[in-house]
């Protein structure tokens, strides 16, 4: 019995110890050597062991890097929005409006289809489109909606959000999918018989039971548009920055230390907004 | 390197006690390395990174060069911080002032370098001709030589051991599309004209776009910089104010980091003044679509680019990588490059690889006589075009400054981190 009860716990301690170990390897060690390298000190071509807290002083003490955060949030809430109106009405069309499974699964591949070409083509091509003399702006004015070129189509808060939305509301789509073909289309037809109406279904019936989907959605592309440096760098010309931005404009001008300050900031945020998501819907619980 | 030494019948000693003289013949015809293998990586920036000079350096010496073309930053980063993966750095002169201390490149023996005496006088002592003026910034001579073959240091003579060496350069001023504009365009000023709002841009590469700031806020009349090359804090931030203000205002259109990024800008029509490289006006041509890159009262920004020797390189890949340098400096490259609007550093040589209607419309600002074609063979001008800004020493000569790395930098790289994100 007690040899057992060793086995097992010897057992357990070896299954978990490849992810334990992959892990530890290549997330805990980096984001501890990021920690580290925050406190760091650089001069023009060289990196300082040290521990002074300038790069953090800076990073607070300059406006800029408010101004930063505030538009990495406008970013991911605006991106928010619209991926989990267009993820919600895809996936509901996909999982209560098509009958035939075979038709469910064709669709849903068709969604994912625009996903194999990389991302960056995706986001690249809109800058043609939207640009002053480009076939937006040409179609607008040749139907007489406008007599100048718009300018804000292009290399403004609009493309930017415009790109995030394109490149990831199938991470909306997905989850959101997911969790509506694991509802039981009994409970549709119990509230119907008892007369519930179209709009009483969706919201006391379907929006709850999709709400970790949507969270899990929410995750992925709140965690993405936070990160995510080159669609704004792309799409506003240069002109705007969120702090993936800062942080990547700093690893190019070899200021590490300031990156890593940044960056342990900004996991600090990301890891508070997801705590805050977990509050709303016990994920586990639901799946 | 003991296979090299026997076939050429002379050791590296003796050579260089034969003299320069004599290393300039014996060098002048390189063997060829066919049999080796020798791969030389080169990591630059992408202004000179072109196919056509790969292969040829593989016909004439046997050398396999693997290209990799990165913008400005990437190329120090890379630089500065992964010694292990080039053998020959491509890059600019502010670049060397920044990755030079980190020790991972090696200077180069002149006495090896077969034109060295033929090098423009403006990266040896600084003086295009005897009476020119040296200007402001991190001008290429200041960063060229230090003490020995292991030297950290940068020394203001011609020590004999060059941190890099000068493969091509040029003066860079603002590009216009003169079909948008109208009008002349004269001086710096002009990119912050409110008559070209949302239509301007500036290149987001801190240590040369604050030149062009500088070039701009002196042209404007705010302030007279005592030295552009190295301003003081209050200075980085006088600078950067009057750009700030200006994107706030929405004067730019976009920044660009690339090359490629600057051309569509311009061939597109989102941007019609901004600043440009030399090759990006003549893609924009290749297009047809009119750009020129105006010559300004003020004068250019310049830059020059050389290259460098990893400290890691030694034996038979070290002796390779001097054959390739001495080869690049002995014409073909100088003339194919040249044909692209950079200048040579050993402008002598390219001349015997220019037909004379070329070198005198590149090199010497004549009226051309037939049809100019890019190195790729597509027309650029036709019969009776003259140069935008004229010949070499008129162009050269009116350099107001040179790209630089301050003694503030990292105070001006946060001050730009901040502008770009205002």
């Amino acid at each position: 019995m007690q040899k057992s009860k060793g086995n097992n716990a010897l057992t357990g301690w070896l299954m978990v110890s490849p992810l334990a170990l992959v892990l530890f390897i290549f997330l805990v060690l980096p984001i501890v050597m990021i920690a580290v390298v925050s406190f760091w000190q650089t001069t023009a071509f060289s990196i300082v062991p040290a521990f002074q807290l300038e790069n953090y002083e800076f990073l607070f003490g300059s406006p800029v890097t408010y101004t930063v955060f505030i538009n990495t949030f406008k970013y991911a809430i605006l991106t928010w929005i619209f991926t989990v109106l267009i993820g919600f009405t895809v996936a509901y069309y996909l999982a209560f409006h098509i009958r035939s499974l075979t038709w469910q699964v064709v669709l849903f591949l068709l969604c994912t289809i625009p996903f194999l070409t990389s991302n960056i083509i995706r986001m690249i091509s809109w800058i043609p489109f939207l640009g002053r003399n480009g076939i937006a702006n040409s179609t607008l004015i040749s139907w007489g909606l406008i007599d100048e070129p718009v300018e804000w189509l292009l290399f403004s808060d609009f493309s930017v959000v415009l790109a995030f939305v394109h490149i990831y509301t199938l991470f909306m789509v997905v989850p959101i999918f997911n969790t509506m073909m694991r509802i039981d289309k009994g409970i549709i037809e119990a509230a119907r018989d008892g007369g519930a109406s179209g709009s009483q279904i969706l919201s006391n019936i379907i929006i709850p039971l999709t709400k970790p989907g949507i969270m899990i959605g929410t995750i992925f592309v709140v965690t993405l548009v936070m990160g995510d440096f080159f669609t704004v760098r792309i799409m506003s010309g240069s002109q705007s920055a969120n702090v993936g931005r800062l942080i990547s404009n700093d690893i190019s001008l070899l200021q590490y230390p300031s990156a890593s300050a940044t960056a342990i900031i900004l996991l600090l945020t990301v890891l508070i907004v997801i705590a805050v998501l977990l509050r709303f819907v016990d994920i586990r619980k639901e799946l | 390197m003991t296979k090299y030494t026997h076939r050429n019948g002379l050791s590296r000693r003796t050579l260089l006690k034969t003299g320069v003289a004599t290393a300039a013949t014996t060098l002048a015809a390189p063997m060829v390395w066919a049999q080796s293998n020798i791969v030389l990586r080169q990591a630059g920036t992408g202004v000179s990174a072109f196919n056509d000079i790969a292969e040829k350096v593989q016909g004439d010496l046997g050398i396999t060069l693997e290209m990799t073309a990165l913008d400005s930053d990437s190329v120090t980063q890379r630089v500065a911080t992964q010694p292990d993966s080039f053998d020959i750095a491509d890059i600019e002169y502010w670049i060397c002032k920044k990755v030079w201390p980190t020790g991972n490149m090696q200077a180069m023996d002149t006495s090896r370098i077969a034109n060295y005496d033929k090098i423009a006088g403006t990266f040896r002592s600084g003086k295009l001709t005897p009476t020119s003026e040296i200007a402001q910034g991190t001008a290429p001579h200041t960063v060229g030589f230090t003490t020995g073959a292991n030297g950290k240091d940068f020394v203001q003579e011609e020590s004999g051991w060059m941190t890099l060496i000068p493969t091509i350069y040029n003066a860079d001023t603002l590009g216009i599309r003169p079909d948008l504009i109208n009008r002349p365009i004269r001086n710096w000023s002009e990119l912050l004209n409110p008559e070209f709002k949302g239509k301007a841009s500036i290149l987001d590469i801190s240590s040369i776009g604050i030149m062009d700031m500088a070039m701009v806020v002196e042209s404007m009349g705010e302030y007279k910089y005592p030295d552009k090359g190295n301003m003081t804090k209050a200075e980085i931030d006088l600078t950067l104010g009057v750009f700030t203000e200006a994107k706030k205002n929405g004067q730019f259109r976009a920044f660009w980091k690339s090359f490629d990024e600057s051309v569509n800008l311009m061939a597109s029509g989102e941007v019609v003044i901004q600043s440009m490289w030399s090759p990006a006006i003549t893609a924009v041509r290749a297009q047809g679509i009119p750009c020129i890159y105006q010559p300004l009262e003020e004068g250019y920004r310049s830059w020059g680019g050389g290259m460098g020797l990893a400290a890691s390189l030694s034996g038979a890949k070290l002796d390779a990588a001097y054959d390739y340098i001495n080869w690049y400096l002995s014409g073909w490259a100088g003339g194919f490059l040249m044909r692209q609007g950079y200048y040579s550093a050993v402008p002598e040589t390219s001349k015997n690889f220019m037909s004379e209607d070329e070198w005198g419309f590149w090199y010497e600002g004549k009226e051309s006589k037939g049809e100019i074609v890019s190195p790729q063979g597509a027309k650029l001008e036709g019969p009776g075009a003259v140069r935008d800004g004229g010949s070499f020493i008129e162009r050269m000569g009116a350099v107001a400054c040179w790209n630089s790395v301050m003694d503030e930098n990292q105070y001006m790289v946060r001050k730009w981190n901040e502008f770009i994100a205002a």
